[in-house]
């Protein structure tokens, strides 16, 4: 038996983006157990569902988390739209699957890059957020916002993107398929990064679905869960299935992702072929009551959006259930018996967010 | 399993050279539809004060009896929402965002109601 | 528009081992616990099997009432728990990891909980 050390680790910590905070029990170089800890950047976004009417909370909403907020905005949209039970132009949907899409891009890239710098690769970080940049400059194009878009709404969107910026933006995602593959080709093949995540932090499938596992953390132990599948939005007009790899390493997780990125190229270029003209927006009138539960695939895994509305301009409720939180019981599991230089990698395979755990 | 497999890339960007642009000397284009803060035309403001309510942040003011107009430069959040409100369409976005300040900055339009015009 | 099936069953917080255990016998996942401040305190618990949510329900409505951890069927409901426990105030008893009111760094305690005008 060796020695019993225990290791705050976080909430400030070079790989960490945000503050999470794990107390790592460690017997020698080996992780025992761990214990997290958050609430450090709380701010009861849930709770001021109660003083901002539900148009404005669209923008709260989108605030939750930097990096999915198009797919929070939408979430919190969809939920409401359900509870007024109003079907929205055929032309939002496409047009919210694409900004999901690409926002499952800049998100997937992002990741990618800090997956990158955890494992050490400078120059591989960079080439990826070089990429992600493309991305960026099309949101901007396109809604105005390069993080925040503040253009979904109830209702619909509140920008159309017209057919010359459609096939521009096919022809800068073409020209970026090539460029992502020379960068797939060094996650999927270089000697030092098959060292660091091959073999790392094995989640298996029954250990997956035991421990609540969603999004990539869970397909990547070959449970084949994603929200899409329910086509929401325009998803049930599009070709796609997901991406389930079987061995539950560090290493699936970033092949899961990667395969994702050509996943959601594909997917925006049958949106635009198959995008309808038509109305972008469709008039909500009067105040919502009811309840729903709306559950879609952000780039970190399911979320639920639970909206219970009492028929004023004020809900009653908003509950958001972010994929981080569903995924933080499988990462301690992972780090279980793991070495404390792997701890950083663990933690960001999970591609942790913690203010959506947070809210 | 391969070696130098970033080779390729790493010889391709010495030629391209850098592909950052040098901020501040080079200043990036902004696009047509760039959130960058909200402009009043104030001759044409009803002051019906719908922006104000509607704003998620609380940053636009309206009073009325001064035929007043104010926004928090950095209260706003560039949601756009209150010149989709707007009845006179007299809010736009504008490209350019407010420059960095180390105190809040409050801009207030008046508009000139020459109230003693020999005409009224 | 695609309307999901929404099945909230609401039952007594007597049935809640009862019910969920039968429901992990059936193959289903826990998706989330919530819980709404509104004329009591209202916990509902969602499960999924084949992307259909079937939801479990109860409303507390004496203060002091406990509740039953499920963290003895769904391990991983700890941290929904503790959550609820340290935003609301809701007394849930014997969860398999119970931080004590430490998970969340907040200095204000159960900040759901309250009513407006409490303070």
């Amino acid at each position: 038996m060796g020695k019993r050390t225990v290791i705050p680790f976080g909430p400030q910590h070079p790989v960490l983006p945000e503050p999470i905070h794990l107390d790592l029990v460690l017997v020698d170089e080996t992780v025992e157990s761990a214990i997290p800890r958050i609430g450090y950047i709380h701010r009861g976004l849930e709770k001021l569902v109660e003083k901002k009417d539900f148009q404005q909370y669209t923008y709260v909403a989108e605030r939750i988390c930097g990096i999915c907020s198009f797919m929070h905005g939408m979430g919190y949209c969809m939920a409401v739209e359900s509870i007024f039970e109003a079907d929205i132009p055929e032309r939002a949907k496409f047009l919210r699957t694409i900004w999901a899409e690409l926002s499952r891009l800049h998100s997937h890239l992002l990741w990618l890059g800090l997956m990158a710098d955890a494992f050490g690769f400078e120059s591989l970080f960079m080439q990826s957020w070089k990429l992600r940049e493309l991305i960026l400059d099309i949101f901007e194009e396109t809604t105005g916002g390069r993080v925040i878009f503040s253009v979904c709404d109830i209702g619909g969107v509140r920008r159309d993107i017209d057919g010359a910026t459609l096939n521009k933006i096919v022809n800068i995602l073409t020209d970026m398929e090539k460029e992502l593959r020379e960068i797939s080709h060094v996650f999927f093949n270089d000697h030092s990064v098959k060292l660091r995540t091959q073999g790392v932090g094995v989640l298996s499938k029954q250990a997956a679905f035991d421990l609540g596992a969603v999004g990539p953390m869970a397909r990547a132990s070959g449970i084949k869960l994603d929200m899409r599948c329910r086509g929401y939005a325009a998803y049930d007009r599009i070709k796609f299935k997901p991406i389930v790899e079987t061995e539950g390493d560090s290493f699936a997780r970033i092949s899961v992702r990667i395969k994702e990125l050509f996943q959601a190229i594909s997917i925006i270029k049958q949106c635009v072929a198959l995008i309808p003209e038509g109305d972008i927006k469709m008039k909500i009138t009067g105040n919502p009551s009811g309840e729903h539960f709306t559950r879609l695939e952000q780039p970190r895994g399911e979320v639920v959006y639970y909206a219970k509305a009492n028929g004023t301009k004020y809900l009653d409720r908003l509950r958001v259930r972010t994929p981080t939180f569903a995924n933080v019981p499988a990462l301690l599991e992972t780090l279980k018996g793991c070495a404390l230089a792997d701890v950083p990698i663990l933690i960001l395979t999970i591609d942790p967010c913690i203010s959506c755990t947070e809210r | 399993m391969s070696y130098f497999s970033m080779s390729k890339i790493l010889l391709k960007n010495l030629f391209h050279g850098p592909y950052t642009t040098l901020y501040p000397i080079k200043k990036k284009e902004s696009f047509g539809r760039t959130r960058g803060r909200i402009e009043i035309e104030i001759d044409s403001c009803i002051f019906c004060g719908l922006c104000q309510r509607r704003c998620p942040t609380g940053a636009i003011k309206v009073d009325k009896a001064n035929t007043k107009w104010s926004i928090e430069r950095f209260q706003c959040i560039q949601c756009n929402y209150c010149s989709e409100v707007c009845p006179k369409k007299c809010l736009t976005m504008e490209n350019q965002y407010t420059s960095p300040a180390h105190e809040k900055v409050r801009d207030e339009r008046i508009k000139c109601t020459n109230i003693q015009s020999p005409n009224t | 528009m695609e309307m999901e099936q929404q099945t909230v069953r609401m039952i007594s917080p007597q049935d809640l081992l009862a019910d969920t255990l039968r429901l992990k016998n059936g193959g289903y996942r826990l998706v989330a616990i919530s819980c709404t401040n509104k004329d009591g305190m209202e916990l509902s618990y969602s499960f999924d099997k084949n992307y259909e949510l079937l939801t479990l329900r109860f409303v507390l409505t004496e203060e002091e009432q406990e509740v039953e951890s499920i963290s003895v069927i769904y391990p991983y409901s700890f941290l929904y728990e503790n959550e609820i426990k340290e935003l609301f105030g809701v007394r849930i008893k014997d969860i398999a990891i119970d931080f004590e009111d430490s998970l969340y760094q907040i200095p204000v305690k159960t900040p759901f909980g309250r009513k407006e005008g409490d303070d």
